[in-house]
């Protein structure tokens, strides 16, 4: 296992805005790696620094060794080794999907075969139509075929199923594990928190330019630990109950019942509850 | 596979970019079919002689001509430009190994082929319907290549320059197009330039259009006329001078203000 990303002391300001504000990271080759946090967070200009587009007011980073704000030749070769799929992008409506596949093929060295890459993100009916009579989540899986064509050892993937029907947000899923496994390193930004789940192996939580805790998604936040909330049918009374032992709460429910329970509900909180609590805790 | 060039990849781009823009009809009909119903509109209204031997439609023809320089590069480029900023293309572009001297490449074989079809395209109609004279002598048709290259790249990179002028994509068109017409109005292009208000000509000896037309007027009206420009000759080693120091001027500004996204 090698570090793919190491970022220490990360910081950046507009005017009096310190939109990063002192972020320390490591991302290790071959995991899926989420950063979750609200808009204004942070988190683009953390990643467009990592991407190199933008500049960085101090602080160490490293990404594939080698500093992003590098420019020229090596500038170029590292841009070799990296895939971006941007935020909703809507260019080369007038291309077909093969050509723009194709051509973007020809700025990489080691570019993975156009036909094969289409057929991965599952265009292949679609490689001969002209990129403005896509839909949104075939146009969004042509920005992934963009962004994986050159074979990068790191995808940055940004806010990738954003207008996804729950059927192709699930195959797209697969796709990036698909490409995990073939040895990618993948940094998500999303806002949805049950893709986080889905998909990262560990996931960053980001609020007011500072990382608040890293984790996977099962431990966030002490979630594996943190109370269960126990609900039932009392008469007429709809009633819940937070329990550290939520077990114990049944048993003894079940006998005061004589058996069943009536509409028994027992749930520990999601990451979603676990994220809100976080970024609200982190605004006081 | 070997590693790609800058030159290969930016022809590769040149081919995409002629293909997008052959099947974006609107825009091949505004900038290739325009200048050809202006013609015809002008050559039918004003079909009398401005000076022996010299028809209107001639001088209308070599100030068309100049003004096809301007459209196919300044214009086309300052509005394509913001366009795919807006859209993201540029950013994604910035995120591939591509270098950018490709993306300038491309642009600049659009821009050169499309100039290339405009000025066949107003030299055929020309002739064909207005008894426009071509080119009269070697010396002449070498001028016409020397112009066109000279005041195409010139077009191209000031296109480039000011392409960071318009705030969107969408406001683009509003922005750039009125800077056009105002400097073909100015330049001699619509009417003859000896017959427009002394400031108007002062303006226009500024900017590259009013010495490209008188280029391309040089080239297109015989040798006679040329006692009736303002200098009272074609004062060709000052029209390249001036377009030249222009081209120069927007390297600069290019390169100084070029940005891949918007802010």
């Amino acid at each position: 296992m090698s570090t793919v990303i190491s970022v220490s002391g990360l910081h950046k300001s507009y005017g009096a805005n310190h939109a990063v504000a002192g972020i320390d990271l490591a991302i290790e080759q071959g995991e899926i790696f989420a950063l979750l946090g609200p808009n204004g967070a942070g988190k683009t200009t953390t990643v467009e620094i990592l991407e190199g587009f933008r500049d960085r007011d101090s602080g160490e980073v490293r990404v594939l060794d080698i500093d992003p704000a590098t420019k020229g030749r090596t500038g170029q070769a590292w841009r070799d080794r990296i895939g971006i799929v941007l935020q909703s992008t809507n260019d080369a409506g007038d291309l077909t999907v093969y050509e723009s596949v194709s051509h973007f093929a020809t700025y990489y060295e080691n570019p993975k075969d156009p036909r094969e890459v289409i057929d991965l993100v599952g265009l292949t009916d679609k490689a001969d139509a002209l990129g403005r009579t896509l839909s949104g989540g075939q146009r969004r899986r042509l920005d992934v075929a963009l962004g994986i064509i050159g074979n990068p050892e790191l995808i940055f993937l940004d806010e990738p199923t954003t207008g996804f029907d729950p059927e192709a947000r699930r195959a797209f899923w697969q796709l990036i594990r698909k490409l995990r496994d073939e040895g990618a390193t993948i940094l998500l930004t999303t806002h949805y928190l049950d893709e986080a789940e889905a998909l990262a192996d560990r996931v960053a939580v980001i609020n007011r330019g500072t990382i608040i805790e890293v984790s996977t998604p099962a431990l966030l936040g002490g979630r594996a630990t943190s109370l269960a909330t126990v609900s039932w049918r009392d008469g007429t009374e709809l009633r819940s109950e937070k329990s550290a032992n939520p077990t114990q709460l049944v048993t003894q429910l079940s006998t005061q019942f004589g058996g069943e329970v009536p509409e028994l509900n027992v749930k520990r909180a999601s990451l979603e509850d676990i994220y809100l609590e976080m970024i609200g805790i982190s605004h006081e | 596979m070997s590693k790609p060039t800058a030159l290969s990849i930016g022809i590769q781009r040149g081919g995409l970019e002629i293909k997008q823009f052959m099947r974006q009809r609107e825009s091949v009909v505004f900038t290739m079919l325009f200048p050809l119903i202006l013609l015809a509109i002008f050559g039918s209204v004003f079909s009398n002689s401005i000076a022996k031997g010299v028809t209107f439609s001639q001088y209308f023809v070599a100030g068309m001509i100049a003004s096809g320089l301007v459209n196919t590069g300044f214009q086309q480029l300052a509005i394509m430009i913001p366009v795919e900023r807006d859209f993201g293309t540029l950013k994604r572009l910035r995120g591939t190994p591509m270098p950018a001297s490709s993306y300038f490449i491309g642009k600049a074989i659009l821009v050169t082929v499309s100039m290339l079809i405009q000025v066949f395209l107003l030299l055929a109609a020309g002739v064909a319907f207005f008894g426009v004279n071509p080119p009269t002598s070697a010396h002449k048709w070498l001028l016409l290549v020397a112009l066109l290259i000279l005041g195409s790249a010139c077009s191209t990179i000031l296109g480039i320059a000011f392409s960071n002028v318009p705030k969107s994509g969408r406001g683009a068109s509003a922005v750039v197009s009125p800077v056009v017409i105002v400097l073909q109005f100015f330049s001699g292009v619509f009417f003859i330039f000896t017959d427009l208000p002394h400031w108007m000509q002062q303006v226009a000896a500024i900017f590259p259009l009013k010495w490209m037309t008188q280029g391309a007027r040089s080239i297109f009206l015989p040798d006679s006329f040329a006692t009736r420009e303002v200098a009272g000759n074609w004062e060709t080693g000052r029209t390249f001078a001036i377009i030249g120091a222009w081209l120069v001027v927007g390297l600069i500004w290019a390169m100084r203000s070029f940005k891949w996204e918007r802010d």
